[in-house]
């Protein structure tokens, strides 16, 4: 009770914003504590300055001053106790950023496009948005996360998150909202004439209302998906289904002409349990086949060659706009013997640490 | 230093106003040139990063394009630049010794070898633009499509490019020693301006000795 | 010269009316060519004062526009496009015409051969050149300004800066150019300190002043010809199509922020290093005092020199760098905030037990103290990873450097200005307006400043156009606070450039100083001094010849 006061408190007098995501009431102690040092350390500097200035003020013009020096201890004091300080800061805000960029097993995955001047999220099982993110409360959330155009930056202050956004690469964080609320998001790398207006909402819904949301967005969009299933080949078919709309890049793009589904090897690996699957190299080192691995051989297969494979795949940068890359890879995670039909990846994309 | 002393040495002509002895003149002369060069090293740096990245990024890509520099001729403009330096050491000698007029051809033929490595590169070069294999959008060799390859071919293009800008400095600063030399300027009691063009050069054919294996080679 | 005698409190004799000399570096010739061709390190360092302080004007009146147009949280006076050409103005001209050329082309042209006793800097010639060089630089950044701006902001960022349509190749040569001037000088510098040091002058003798130059001038001779590459790749990109930082090419622009930083974070410790020499040397001289802990001083400028050029990737944590080069980056980072600690403490220490003549300049070394502890120690908090997340190109960010090159640099350039104003113009400022406008500027530049701190924990990000209606309140706060602060830069304007023809004549040592610039005439001859003094004892020696005093350790 008493921490809460306090934290509110010092929170307050910062000028923070809501700690609305588990990772800023982490980062924020230290914020306090940072804060703290830093302003009692520079008046105590600047205060002593002006003290010594009217204690040691001249009494006697050009007087004769005694020789004063410092001792190894003295030298030895003034270097250990700032290393310290800044040691520990440093080694707390390390610590605290291995936890903020390493996504926990089981998260939501949220795909987020940033061009200029608007966010785009596309959800795996679900619909696409523009500009408001919907996500539930309590449950961890990683955005996969890449641009069509400039550098941008994903921020949400109230969860004291940010990442870059970078063309031609997928960069990710996560985030896990503590309850239900509305958020901003900014852009925070300058992209242009409306930088400033590249602004997005994060809204939080408890858990159930998340799940009736994307019900009903779906029950909404039935007729389409009915519609789109008599009419094979429209451009617009499935457009809300991001794993459905993979299949269809996959089919309008060619990759069917070397990759299976169905497990068989053919002029490329087959994409059944490709997903998280340890691949060993020409390199001869071994990876896991996660999201930025599949990605990335998408746009530059032969920077990371599968051991025994010809050299024979086109590059598909620029061919293929980054909402269809990342439904592409929705689909390939979709492709498991052991449970076909759930899309949560059964092992954690990335071991989660001990906390 | 006292000041008899400066004014003793303040008779020679080569002298400026603000030392106070020739050494200290020309020790200022030298570490100022080695910092030149350091600077030198630094711009060529930048390119050799960027290098580094882009083969660590296309690795195979960067092998095949490799094997599409002619590395007869690269391996003649290095012999072509070795001997240059050569040529160019021993004049700094010649001229050290009051030998001007061997000092003065020895000039001579180093700048007919840098003349020669500009006349091989044109050719390079030239071969290049006939086949399309040029740095970004305008890439268009239809033998090696592959991601990458644009950029080889601009790490290629600036590299030299830069590298033959500096062959073409050196040989102006071989000029002007030449025509300092035939002037009077240098000879065995002045020499340290000789010796910090040289040094120059050394630079040119070192940055060469760098590029020739990492583009054409490996 | 009475060059041995080292009690210089008694250099202004009692009753005696000081008189200028007859002949300065001032009119010892005559004629604009005589200023245009002159291979005088003062005249150059003259008119660097001349064409920097042009730079400071232009980036302070950008810096004004900005913050009036923040007054609302919609437009004000200007449009989106002109915001964004007007901050990115603001950030060219203030780093590259005025901060990092200002305080080494300026007192390190004029002092640095006099400090150590020298005629002149080693290359004359090239100094002379090194001041056209940044002419044409400058020239390139205005002509690009004429041309419609420039909009992707100082930082040059790829690939945005490769698909503006703003004429950004004449303001990246310009980057180019203007490196090449800085080059030159720090290789003069420190060819000049190798070379130049009369006898007597070791190094543990020199001025902390020439150290702390010295460390800047290594930084601008290897660092500045990376960002020379780097803006000639974007401008050959933009011109050309080579790809090299174009991801649709191939490319990586990641790698240009590699490079870009790889310059620009030492770049700024080109722009606070100077200043900490300037502290070093005004702290001493208005205490009366011997440097407290010189040797770790003169070390720690080096120290911040090299351990600055492996801190880059500081500036990259949330670009998706790897766990591990957060890590390292941070713990070197955290190095810069040791160095500096080491120098804040031995400041302090220098004017304990001391006899202090409240000046100025000493005004402004307070307020430096002050300025370098919370911008370095922010400094170091940003570099703590997990924080940097969230402040990253926030407001926070803006008020973080902001402290450090306004509050420390400008404190220690204005610290220098004041106490060398008698040497280089022989006449002396009113110490009345003095005070008044050192005040309007400290608490002037915390009202700017410390708001945009809390903006940034708000989450303000930076370089926005519009902002949210919950932060208009520091927005305005803010803007009131650099009036003041713009007020009391007008005030100094003011009442220096009366004192330049009107002041009170200075005689040739009114602080009683002890370093050797105030062993020649004021303003100094046009070959510094009459005799090449000669060194026999340590710097910062404020006794009377043979005196003993009281030696104290702590």
């Amino acid at each position: 009770m008493i921490i809460d006061f306090f934290n509110d408190l010092f929170r307050r007098f910062l000028w923070l914003p809501e700690q609305a995501s588990t990772f800023a009431v982490r980062v924020d102690r230290l914020h306090y504590f940072v804060a703290f040092v830093t302003i009692v350390a520079a008046l105590g500097c600047g205060f002593a300055a002006v003290y010594f200035m009217f204690k040691y003020r001249e009494r006697k013009a050009f007087a004769s001053t005694p020789l004063v020096n410092p001792s190894g201890r003295f030298e030895a004091i003034v270097v250990t106790v700032p290393l310290i300080i800044f040691m520990s800061w440093v080694f707390v805000g390390y610590r605290d950023f291995i936890w903020a960029s390493t996504a926990p097993a089981g998260t939501m995955d949220v795909y987020v496009t940033g061009k200029k001047w608007m966010w785009h999220f596309a959800h795996p099982d679900g619909p696409n948005e523009n500009a408001v993110l919907h996500v539930p409360a309590g449950r961890p959330v990683r955005l996969l996360m890449t641009s069509r155009d400039v550098i941008h930056s994903f921020f949400v202050p109230e969860f004291r998150i940010k990442q870059d956004v970078v063309p031609g690469r997928y960069s990710e964080t996560w985030f896990e909202a503590k309850k239900p609320g509305r958020y901003t998001i900014f852009c925070t790398e300058f992209c242009g004439t409306w930088h400033s207006q590249m602004i997005g909402e994060v809204v939080v819904l408890a858990a159930p209302e998340f799940d009736r949301w994307k019900e009903r967005l779906r029950i909404g969009n039935l007729p389409d998906k009915q519609d789109a299933s008599s009419t094979e080949g429209s451009a617009t078919e499935f457009k809300n289904d991001l794993l459905s709309y993979g299949r269809r890049v996959a089919s309008v793009q060619g990759c069917f002409k070397c990759h299976t589904t169905d497990g068989t090897q053919h002029i490329g690996p087959t994409w059944t349990d490709l997903y998280m699957r340890k691949t060993q190299l020409e390199s001869g080192d071994t990876i896991v086949a996660d999201e930025g691995y599949l990605t990335e051989s998408m746009m530059e297969p032969y920077r990371k060659m599968v051991k025994g494979y010809a050299q024979v795949m086109p590059s598909y940068r620029g061919k293929m706009s980054a909402p269809e890359a990342a439904a592409l890879v929705e689909f390939i995670k979709s492709l498991r013997t052991d449970r076909l039909e759930n899309l949560k990846s059964k092992d954690p994309a990335y071991g989660p640490l001990e906390r | 230093m006292s000041s008899s002393e400066a004014a003793h040495s303040a008779h020679n002509p080569y002298l400026a106003h603000h030392f106070d002895t020739m050494e200290q003149q020309d020790h200022a002369a030298r570490l100022g040139m080695w910092l030149f060069l350091a600077t030198e090293v630094l711009l060529f740096g930048a390119l050799f990063l960027g290098y580094t990245v882009y083969r660590w990024m296309y690795p195979q890509t960067y092998q095949e394009c490799a094997n599409l520099l002619s590395i007869p001729m690269g391996a003649t403009n290095t012999v072509v630049l070795i001997t240059s330096s050569f040529t160019a050491a021993w004049a700094y000698h010649s001229i050290k010794v009051n030998q001007i007029k061997k000092g003065l051809a020895l000039l001579a033929i180093t700048i007919l070898f840098a003349c020669a490595f500009l006349v091989i590169k044109y050719f390079e070069y030239k071969h290049k633009f006939d086949v399309g294999e040029l740095p970004g959008k305008w890439y268009s060799y239809e033998g090696l499509q592959a991601p990458g390859a644009n950029l080889f071919f601009a790490v290629y293009f600036l590299a030299t490019g830069l590298h033959g800008l500096h062959v073409v400095i050196g040989m102006t600063v071989l000029s002007i020693i030449g025509y300092r030399t035939i002037k009077g300027r240098y000879h065995s009691g002045n020499y340290v301006g000789v010796e910090l063009g040289v040094l120059y050069w050394h630079l040119v054919d070192l940055v060469w000795i760098f590029l020739f294996p990492l583009l054409y080679l490996i | 010269m009475a060059h041995s005698n080292a009690n210089v409190a008694v250099a202004v004799p009692d009753g005696e009316e000081p008189k200028l000399p007859a002949v300065s570096f001032w009119n010892a010739d005559y004629g604009i060519k005589s200023w245009l061709l002159t291979l005088d390190h003062k005249r150059i360092a003259i008119m660097y004062m001349v064409l920097t302080l042009s730079g400071f004007l232009l980036g302070g009146i950008l810096a004004m526009a900005l913050r009036i147009e923040h007054l609302t949280p919609d437009e004000t006076i200007m449009g989106a496009n002109t915001y964004n050409r007007v901050f990115t103005l603001h950030g060219v001209s203030m780093i590259f015409l005025f901060m990092i050329p200002a305080i080494p082309a300026i007192f390190g042209n004029f002092f640095l051969p006099l400090m150590l006793g020298a005629k002149d800097v080693a290359f004359p010639r090239l100094n002379l050149l090194s001041l056209y060089v940044y002419v044409a630089g400058a020239i390139l950044l205005v002509w690009s300004m004429a041309a419609g701006g420039v909009d992707a902001g100082w930082t040059f960022y790829a690939p945005y800066s490769l698909s503006t349509p703003a004429e950004l190749a004449p303001a990246l040569f310009g980057v180019f150019v203007i490196g090449f001037s800085s080059i030159l000088t720090g290789l003069n510098f420190i060819v000049t300190i190798h070379t130049m040091r009369p006898i007597g002058m070791t190094w543990m003798r020199m001025p902390l002043f020439v150290w702390a130059t010295y460390a800047t001038s290594i930084i601008q001779v290897l660092a500045t010809p990376v960002i020379g590459m780097t803006a000639v790749l974007t401008a050959v990109e933009r011109l050309f199509g080579f790809g090299f930082f174009d991801p649709t090419r191939g490319g990586d622009p990641v790698l240009f922020q590699h490079l870009f930083w790889f310059y620009s974070h030492p770049a700024v410790y080109i722009m606070v290093l100077p200043a900490m020499g300037v502290i070093s040397e005004a702290v001493s001289v208005f205490s009366r005092k011997n440097v407290f802990g010189y040797n770790m001083i003169a070390y720690s400028s080096l120290g911040i020199a090299f351990v600055g050029f492996f801190a880059w990737g500081h500036h990259m944590f949330v670009t998706g760098q790897s766990k591990f080069d957060a890590g390292a980056f941070a713990i070197i980072s955290m190095l810069v905030g040791v160095f500096t600690a080491i120098k804040v403490f031995n400041w302090i220490g220098t004017m304990y037990r001391g006899s202090i003549q409240i000046t100025t300049p000493f005004i402004y070394v307070c307020g430096f103290l002050f300025f370098i502890v919370f911008g370095g120690m922010t400094g170091v908090a940003i570099s703590s990873v997990s924080l940097d997340v969230h402040w990253h190109d926030t407001y926070f960010v803006v008020a973080h450097f902001h402290f450090i090159m306004v509050g420390a640099t400008i404190m220690g350039f204005l610290a220098g200005l004041h106490y060398w104003f008698p040497k280089m113009f022989g006449r002396m400022y009113h110490e009345g307006w003095g005070f008044t406008s050192a005040a309007m500027i400290i608490l002037g530049f915390n009202a700017s400043f410390i708001p945009q701190f809390l903006l940034g924990n708000m989450g303000q990000p930076r370089r926005y156009y519009m902002y949210t209606p919950d932060a208009w309140a520091l927005n305005v706060a803010s803007t009131a606070g650099s009036s003041l602060l713009a007020f009391g830069f007008i005030m100094v304007a003011i009442y220096l450039g009366y004192a330049i023809f009107n002041g009170r004549v200075a005689g040739d040592n009114p602080w009683g100083a002890s370093g050797l610039e105030w062993k020649t005439t004021s303003p100094p001859p046009k070959h510094n001094f009459d005799e090449t003094p000669v060194i026999d004892e340590d710097p910062y020696t404020y006794r009377k010849k043979g005196e003993e005093v009281e030696h104290v350790i702590i």
